[in-house]
C-alpha cells in the first residue's frame, strides 16, 4: 500500500507546454509509466503535446474538459507564479482530488484566497512550492528524482525538497526503502500540513515507520508532535524520525523559502526539536544520520 | 522587501489614512525649508532606516548621554541641531546588530499632542492561513514583550478573504482598542483602508505602532512599517520604485540580481547548495561540526552554469571566508551544471581557499568526472557528512 498515489492514479498536467512541465512530465511517463492522461491550456485545446522521445498527450482547454475525457482523479501545476493561484481554483471547481502545485513564489495572499476556497471544497493541495509525491515503482507526480526511491516501508514527509531527497537517499541505501515520500512545501500558507499526511501514514499498513522533516518558522511541527502524542494515547503510533532544519538561521531573515522566518520570537528550531522529543519522535542529529538514526530506532 | 518609514506613511496616506504632515530630506541643506514648511511649535525628526528600536537606539559617533534616532524637538533651532547632529550617523538599535546602520534620510514630522497610544497590526496568520488584525491598547511598547507579559491585552481578529472587514469584525476592533465615539468612527474607516491597503499593495506586514488618539479625538497613524510580499512584486511597479538598496548588503543585490537566494552571515565557510532546506541544514552541521557557516546560498532548482559561477563570485568576494563547502542534491537540478559553474568560475577569479564539493543525484557521474578532469584543487566528498568534516579540518585544521 501507498497513500494519495498508486499506479491506478491518472494526472491531468496544468502548464504542460512550458519548458518545466514538459520535462517533468516525460520524467514521470518514464518513471515506471505514471499515468500522465492529458494536459491543459485554455487556447490549445483539441492540440497535442509531444515530448522529446516521441511521447504524446492530448491537451483539453480546460481542467474539467481534461478530467471528463480522461476520468483523472489528481492534477498537477507546473503554471508561473502569476497564474498558479488561478490554476489551483480550476483544479477546486473541477472537483479534482488530490492537487499538486509545484510552483514556486505564489503571493501569500493568493494563497490566502485559494485556501478559503479549498476549505469549503472536498480537494486536497499539495504544495504550493513543493517537490510532489512519490510511490516508488508505482507514480511520480513532481520533480523528485526517480533513481533515489526503492519500494520499501517508511513513509516521507518534508517542508523541504532536498531534504526529502535525502530522506529518500538514505533510507534507500539502509535498505529500508519508502512506501510514498510527500513534500508538503515551503511557503507559510499551504494546502496541506503535516498532521493530514501523519494520519494518513498511521493509517497506512504497509507504512512502518515515519521520516518528518521541519524547518523553521510557524508552528507545524509542534502541532505536529501534539498531533502524534494524542494518537500514540489512543493506541496509534509508529517510529518516527525527526529533523529540523535552520538551527544556525538568523531571526528576522527569510531563508529561501517564504515560510521559513523566525519572527517574533517565534518559530525557531530549538522549541520544535523540543516537541518533537517530548512526543517520542527521535531527532537526528544532522541532516546526514536520517536514515542511521532510523535503523537504530527500528532496532531497539 | 521592507521600506522606510516616510514611504510607509505615503502608501497608507493614498488610501486614506491619516497621517501628520511631514518632510523626507537626504541632506542637512534641505532641512531649514523643511522645518519652515511645518506649523510647528513641536518638531519630531526621525531617522530613516530599515530597523525598529530606533528611538532607545544609540549613535556610534556620538557619546553615551546622546539623546537616540527619534527627537522631540521645541523650537525650529533646536529640530536643525537635531537634523545636524543624526544625519550620516550610525545608528544602533537591538535590531540592527552591533554594526548599526548608517542614516542616510531623516523624516520630519509635525508634533501631535498625544492623548493614547494603540497597537494595530495586519499580517498573514500562517496557522489559519487567514488575514489577521492584531489589535492592542499598550501601543508605543515592544508588542512582543506586552504578548510575553500581558497576552490577555493582545486581540487578534481574523478576516474571511471573501467578505473583507465586515461591520462585526471592525466593532470587534474597535473593543479591542477601546475606542468610543467620533474615535470609534474614525478607528472603524481605518481599518477598512488599512485592510484594503494590505490586500491591494500585497503587504505581508502592516504595523502601526504607536496609533495614536489625540488629545482632541482624532486617531492618527503616528508611525509605520511595512513589508511587502516578495513573490507579488511583479505586479507593484510603484512599490519596487520604494526599495532603498543602501539598506541592503551588497552581496545579497548582487544575488538577487542573479535570483540567488542569499544570505550574508559571520562565519568563515561559505556555502552553495540547492534547495533551501538542504542549505540550512548545511549551515547546521557545519556548526555541528565546529565552525560557522559565512552565508546561507540557495541556487534553486533550475541554475545554469552562469548562474553558479556568479554564485561562486559572491562566495570568494567575502573576505571573512576561509573556505567553500558545495553540497548538492541534484533533483531538477544536474550535477554536471553545478560541476561546470564551478570549474568556470575558478578559472574566472582563482581559488585562495580550500574548496569540498560533495554532488549527489542526477547526472552525478557526469559531474564528478568534470571536477576530476579540471585539474583543480578539489577535496571530493562521499556525503554530506564527509563533507562537512573535510571543509572544518580544511579550514580549523
Amino acid at each position: 500500500m501507498s497513500i494519495l498515489i498508486d499506479r491506478n492514479t491518472k494526472v491531468i498536467v496544468q502548464g504542460l507546454t512550458g519548458k518545466t512541465g514538459s520535462f517533468h512530465t516525460e520524467q514521470a511517463l518514464a518513471y515506471h509509466g505514471t499515468q500522465m492522461v492529458a494536459g491543459t491550456h485554455p487556447k490549445k485545446g483539441g492540440t497535442n503535446w509531444a515530448g522529446s522521445n516521441g511521447e504524446s498527450l492530448p491537451i483539453y482547454a480546460s481542467v474539467a474538459e481534461a478530467k471528463e475525457a480522461t476520468g483523472a482523479t489528481a492534477s498537477v501545476i507546473y503554471v508561473p507564479p502569476a497564474g498558479a493561484a488561478a490554476a489551483i481554483e480550476e483544479a477546486i471547481d473541477a472537483g479534482i482530488d488530490l492537487i499538486t502545485c509545484i510552483t514556486e513564489g505564489v503571493p501569500v495572499l493568493d494563497m490566502v484566497r485559494v485556501k478559503e476556497k479549498l476549505d469549503h471544497s472536498p480537494s486536497r493541495l499539495v504544495g504550493p512550492n513543493c517537490p510532489g509525491l512519490m510511490t516508488p515503482d508505482e507514480c511520480k507526480i513532481g520533480i523528485m528524482p526517480g533513481s533515489i526511491f526503492r519500494k520499501g516501508s517508511v513513509g516521507v514527509l518534508s517542508r523541504s525538497g532536498t531534504l526529502t531527497y535525502e530522506a529518500v537517499y538514505q533510507t534507500s541505501v539502509a535498505g529500508l526503502g519508502q512506501t510514498t515520500a510527500v513534500g508538503i512545501g515551503g511557503d507559510p500558507v499551504k494546502g496541506t500540513e503535516f498532521i493530514d499526511m501523519l494520519e494518513l501514514f498511521l493509517a497506512d499498513d504497509e507504512t512502518k515507520s515515519i521520516i518528518m522533516i521541519g524547518e523553521i518558522g510557524g508552528s507545524a511541527e509542534e502541532d505536529a508532535a501534539q498531533f502524534l502524542t494524542d494518537e500514540a494515547k489512543r493506541g496509534r503510533k509508529k517510529p518516527v524520525v525527526g529533523f529540523i532544519a535552520g538551527r544556525t538561521a538568523p531571526a528576522g531573515r527569510t531563508m529561501g523559502h517564504a515560510g521559513a522566518v523566525i519572527s517574533g520570537g517565534k518559530g525557531g528550531a530549538e522549541d520544535k526539536i523540543e516537541a518533537m522529543k517530548a512526543a517520542g519522535i527521535r531527532v537526528a542529529p544532522s541532516p546526514a544520520k536520517l536514515g542511521e538514526t532510523l535503523v537504530e530506532l527500528l532496532a531497539e | 522587501m521592507n521600506i522606510h518609514e516616510y514611504q510607509a506613511k505615503q502608501v497608507l496616506a493614498g488610501f486614506g489614512a491619516p497621517i501628520a504632515q511631514g518632510v523626507a530630506i537626504t541632506s542637512a541643506d534641505q532641512a531649514a525649508d523643511a522645518i519652515a514648511a511645518l506649523p510647528g511649535p513641536v518638531w519630531v525628526v526621525k531617522s530613516q532606516i530599515h530597523a525598529g528600536g530606533r528611538g532607545k537606539g544609540t549613535f556610534r559617533e556620538l557619546g553615551p548621554e546622546a539623546k537616540g534616532g527619534v527627537r522631540v524637538s521645541f523650537s525650529a533651532r533646536e529640530a536643525l541641531d537635531n537634523v545636524h547632529d543624526m544625519l550620516g550617523k550610525t545608528l544602533i538599535t537591538k535590531q540592527t546588530g552591533p554594526a548599526g546602520k548608517q542614516v542616510n534620510r531623516l523624516y520630519i514630522e509635525d508634533g501631535a499632542a498625544i492623548d493614547r497610544e494603540l497597537y494595530l497590526s495586519i499580517l498573514v496568520d500562517r496557522e489559519t492561513g487567514k488575514t489577521s488584525f492584531v489589535a492592542s491598547t499598550e501601543g508605543g511598547m515592544d508588542i512582543e514583550a506586552v504578548a510575553e507579559q500581558t497576552p490577555d491585552k493582545i486581540h487578534t481578529i481574523s478576516i474571511t478573504a471573501s467578505e473583507g472587514v465586515t461591520e462585526a469584525d471592525a466593532d470587534r476592533i474597535a473593543d479591542a482598542l477601546e475606542l468610543s465615539g467620533d474615535t470609534r468612527t474614525q478607528g472603524r474607516t481605518l481599518f477598512t483602508a488599512l485592510y484594503d491597503a494590505f490586500t491591494t499593495k500585497d503587504m505581508s506586514l502592516l504595523e502601526i505602532n504607536p496609533l495614536i488618539v489625540t488629545e482632541s479625538g482624532d486617531i492618527q497613524v503616528l508611525d509605520a512599517k511595512i513589508s511587502f510580499d516578495g513573490n507579488a512584486l511583479f505586479r507593484h511597479p510603484d512599490i519596487m520604485e520604494l526599495r532603498d538598496e543602501t539598506e541592503e548588503d551588497a552581496k545579497e543585490i548582487e544575488a538577487s540580481r542573479h535570483d540567488l537566494a542569499y544570505i550574508a552571515l559571520d562565519g568563515e565557510i561559505g556555502c552553495m547548495v540547492n534547495g533551501a532546506g538542504l542549505a540550512m541544514a548545511t549551515m547546521d552541521i557545519i556548526k555541528l561540526y565546529g565552525a560557522a557557516p559565512a552565508n546561507f546560498l540557495d541556487v534553486g532548482g533550475g541554475a545554469t552554469t552562469e548562474k553558479v559561477t556568479a554564485a561562486f563570485k559572491i562566495i570568494t568576494s567575502d573576505p571573512n571566508v576561509k573556505g567553500i563547502l558545495v553540497n548538492i542534491f541534484g533533483g531538477i537540478m544536474r550535477c554536471d551544471v553545478i560541476a561546470k559553474g564551478v570549474v568556470q568560475a575558478v578559472k574566472d577569479v582563482g581559488l585562495t581557499v580550500p574548496l569540498v564539493v560533495r554532488l549527489e543525484g542526477t547526472k552525478v557521474a557526469e559531474g564528478k568526472a568534470i571536477i576530476n578532469d579540471s585539474g583543480l584543487n578539489v577535496i571530493a566528498a562521499d556525503d554530506l557528512d564527509d563533507a562537512a568534516q573535510k571543509i572544518v579540518k580544511a579550514v580549523k585544521g
